[in-house]
């Protein structure tokens, strides 16, 4: 077996385990209180990480390119309450405009 | 952490959603899911690329993208077989990177119907983007986050297979598609800020992102800042 497969083998099988985490070794029980507070921040906490690292983030370095300019547009459009999908096209013309521009 | 549970725990002591009403979401979600449809199908395509120049061959990048179904995580291990980096080094790296799927699956633990096993095989539609539009209306939705998924799903092993077999069919940051998706998690994000809590931990979360993307190995980050919302909640 060559090096390719076995990473696909173990990524895949370790990926499978922390997808399936919550729903298949958490399952359904209700929840503590305390814990279900915890989960109502989460969601905003890693909403906030992934916007982070998908706006600054490179290879182990912040990178303020041109998905900066994208993310500053996202968020004048979100201020005048556009819709999610003008939002995201709005940031995407503004990066690639940009782009062309350099 | 390992639960048993019990012969009684039956899903008939669960309200689980009537099928109509499940089936609507189911279709919500695809629907909520076909304006981001390009990306999977452009990335998809870019990782059969990538991994058939590092030799990974067209099977090997199918049967990944099927089974990990994580952008970043693909993109890191084929980028690090490509640059001769080992076995070691791509696993490690791709497992920390996905590793934000441990938090991201118990926040919707309790959204998934059905037995063990049926929820073995839904939680693998969880990615970002499906996990993220499933808590667009306040409460995560089961239907929309499947909707999501198996879009998503589709599009990405599909464009992988086409990346192995025709090239890359057109580089998906040309149309900025990059700068789309933290647009995304931004507009997702907003909703959630009604609280003072809410406020606090996004900007923990951001902040300790930040500082640890320069220190810390790819992925780091963001479990970090998952821990910090735990225990800022322990005072």
């Amino acid at each position: 077996m060559n090096v390719a497969w076995v990473v696909v083998l173990a990524v895949g099988a370790a990926t499978i385990l922390l997808k399936a985490a919550g729903p298949v070794f958490l399952g359904r029980r209700t929840l503590p209180p305390r814990v279900l507070a915890l989960v109502d921040v989460l969601a905003p906490a890693m909403l906030a990480a992934l916007v982070v690292t998908q706006a600054v983030g490179g290879d182990e370095e912040l990178v303020f390119d041109e998905r900066v300019a994208g993310i500053a547009v996202a968020g004048v459009a979100l201020a005048l309450r556009a819709p999610l999908l003008v939002v995201m096209v709005a940031a995407a013309t503004a990066a690639a405009l940009l782009r062309l521009a350099l | 952490m390992i639960v048993t549970r019990g012969p009684d725990r039956g899903p008939s002591s669960f309200p689980v959603p009537s099928k109509p009403m499940e089936t609507s979401r189911f279709r919500d979600g695809v629907l909520a899911g076909l304006p981001l449809a390009l990306a999977p199908l452009l990335f998809g395509a870019a990782f059969g690329v990538l991994a058939i120049d590092a030799e990974m061959g067209w099977a090997a990048a199918v049967l990944m993208s099927a089974t990990t179904f994580a952008g970043s995580a693909q993109f890191a291990a084929a980028a690090i077989l490509d640059t001769g980096g080992g076995a070691l080094a791509a696993i490690v790296a791709a497992v920390l990177l996905n590793a934000r799927y441990a938090p991201l699956s118990i926040a919707v633990a309790s959204i998934f119907p059905g037995s063990v096993r049926r929820r073995l095989v839904e939680s693998q539609l969880i990615v970002d983007e499906s996990w993220a539009l499933a808590g667009r209306s306040g409460r995560f939705e089961y239907g929309i986050l499947a909707g999501v998924g198996v879009l998503f799903w589709l599009l990405w092993v599909g464009g992988t297979a086409l990346g192995t077999v025709v090239g890359d069919l057109l580089d998906p940051n040309a149309i900025g598609l990059d700068a789309a998706f933290p647009a995304l998690f931004l507009a997702l994000l907003v909703p959630y800020l009604r609280t003072r809590r809410a406020v606090a931990a996004a900007l923990t979360a951001a902040a300790i992102t930040v500082v640890l993307i320069p220190v810390a190995p790819a992925g780091v980050p963001i479990v970090a800042a998952s821990l910090a919302c735990l225990w800022g909640l322990r005072r």
